[in-house]
């Protein structure tokens, strides 16, 4: 009896946060995206079915897609640079591994907006790169590169990096290097024994990183909205534009729905694969 | 091969590191232009003691960040030794329910809390920031508490109980010096990222409140002077003290633990 009640004073704290201040929203943005929106930016108590209707309207499924795509392209980008890079670090002298591996955590907790700022910096027409381009071909036009898909791909890819890195280099790191050996021995290539042991046994690393780096970036509003200065538009710019300036509530909440939807089945996707992954492991 | 993987190396930490560098370089142009070399200066620096706005959001960061972090780390502790001690019923569906507002784009947790705030009539401002910030900061500190906590042996607990200490007294002496590391570590990171949180104190602040996130934005958007550099160099140098002291305690954290085995 005394240790329930041991726990219940340890978990009521959490459970009233989480109920009054994270489930609650959640329900009052789905109710919110069944109403009607009013004709000053309110809201009206009747119900419609129309924000859903809305979403599937051709210029938001473009939005979505776009979004979408954007994330995938991401996420590979950062498999791409972030696998070699892992499985060099993993195999780096443990005395100035930690020292490499700071260096990734560093732009982790510092801050986003900042390091999405610095590609202003450097991608503006009058900016770093295009001047050191400048001075070394003195004819040089200018490039825009700011306020294009390119540079929103290139901020998000920049963002998230350290997201698929360190999950990667987690599993890459208690990878067991006798079978990689043995795997040798037994007369396989290089090259077939990093397909056939290496990356299957990093697969919950790879998965994870996917994760990590596909949710935040198909939601992503900041880094479209300041390095695509908001001319080319995603998912998470048309949500801050329906609750900062247009005011249809509404419409923002279903699509907030729509953008959950997206993150859940990719968190399905991901926990089947895992599964997969391990039982074909053991 | 090597040679490839040793070229991917330099180039990933060119790439991580060029943005951040020719932010700090560009904080000492004398130029009016943000990203034209000019000369060297500290001026930028110098106007940023006379920016009362930047002050105020200055403050205005400090507290929410402070409130916040005391509030999550004190129930992100408690949520921590509930999930570790004890097995009950919804042991994995709380689990789950806690990681999630970390896991669903942050863009979707703003606005469902600016739609309940405008629901239940709670004022948007300093509160509703520092209850929204604690909403994903207290999943953050049960995490970094949860693995200080697991593999530390109850043993220690146990002799204190059998040596007469009641539950108070043992929580106390052994196992809050335990996993201080643990918390500290937690409150480290709580406070980062709380100092950090644009999206969500964006849209739960409200009109006329602002933080340092929210004041630099508004800086980005209507018109970049050469002074954002300085004050962002300011918060990278913020930021890279508070992830050695996080990395102190962890460190500590390891090589505690090794002695004890």
């Amino acid at each position: 009896m005394r240790r329930n009640y041991h726990l219940l004073i340890l978990l009521f704290p959490v459970v009233f946060w989480l109920i009054c201040f994270f489930l609650l929203p959640l329900v009052s943005v789905f109710i919110y995206s069944f109403i009607e929106r009013g004709t000053y930016g309110g809201v009206r108590w009747i119900f419609t079915l129309e924000n859903y209707e809305r979403l599937f309207d051709g210029l938001y499924l473009g939005i979505l897609w776009r979004s979408v795509s954007t994330a995938l392209v991401c996420t590979a980008a950062c498999l791409f640079l972030g696998y070699p890079f892992a499985y060099y670090l993993a195999r780096y002298k443990p005395k100035h591994r930690n020292i490499l591996l700071l260096l990734v955590v560093v732009p982790f907790w510092t801050n986003f907006l900042i390091r999405t700022y610095a590609w202003i910096l450097i991608l503006r027409t009058e900016g770093i790169l295009n001047n050191l381009l400048g001075v070394v071909f003195p004819n040089w036009g200018p490039l825009e590169l700011l306020n294009t898909p390119l540079a929103v791909q290139i901020g998000l890819v920049y963002g998230y990096l350290p997201f698929m890195i360190l999950p990667l280099y987690a599993a890459l790191e208690q990878l067991d290097m006798s079978l990689l050996e043995a795997a040798q021995d037994l007369g396989a290539s290089p090259r077939r024994a990093f397909w056939h042991v290496t990356v299957p046994l990093s697969l919950p690393g790879i998965l994870a990183g996917s994760m990590l780096v596909f949710i935040p970036t198909v939601g992503a509003f900041l880094t479209p909205d300041l390095l695509g200065g908001g001319k080319v538009s995603y998912i998470g710019n048309v949500i801050e534009r329906q609750f900062k300036t247009a005011r249809d509530w509404p419409f923002g909440s279903a699509l907030s729905f729509m953008l959950m939807g997206i993150v859940l089945v990719g968190t399905v996707l991901y926990f089947r694969a895992l599964q997969q992954s391990e039982s074909e492991a053991t | 091969m090597k040679r490839v993987l040793e070229a991917n190396i330099g180039l990933v930490y060119l790439f991580l590191y060029v943005p951040i560098l020719a932010v700090v370089v560009f904080s000492f142009n004398s130029g009016e232009q943000i990203s034209v070399w000019k000369g060297f200066t500290f001026s930028w620096y110098a106007k940023l003691f006379e920016d009362a706005a930047l002050w105020r959001a200055c403050r205005n960061s400090l507290i929410v960040a402070g409130v916040a972090t005391v509030i999550a780390t004190s129930i992100g502790t408690t949520t921590a030794l509930a999930m570790e001690r004890y097995r009950f019923r919804f042991r994995t569906a709380l689990m789950r329910c806690l990681y999630l507002p970390i896991i669903i784009p942050d863009i979707v947790l703003a606005i469902a809390l600016l739609i309940f705030y405008v629901q239940t009539a709670i004022p948007v401002g300093l509160i509703s920031v520092i209850i929204a910030h604690c909403v994903f900061n207290i999943a953050y500190v049960t995490i970094v508490v949860r693995a200080r906590l697991q593999g530390y042996d109850n043993t220690l607990e146990e002799a204190a109980r059998d040596l007469g200490a009641n539950e108070w007294q043992t929580f106390w002496r052994i196992t809050f010096p335990l996993i201080a590391p643990g918390i500290i570590g937690g409150a480290l990171l709580a406070f980062t990222l709380s100092i950090d949180d644009f999206v969500i104190t964006f849209f739960t602040a409200g009109v006329g409140y602002t933080t340092l996130s929210v004041h630099i934005y508004s800086l980005l958007k209507f018109g970049i002077t050469p002074k954002i550099n300085a004050i962002s160099t300011m918060l990278l140098a913020n930021s890279i003290v508070f992830i050695l002291l996080f990395l102190r305690f962890q460190g500590r954290t390891t090589t505690s633990q090794k002695q004890e085995i």
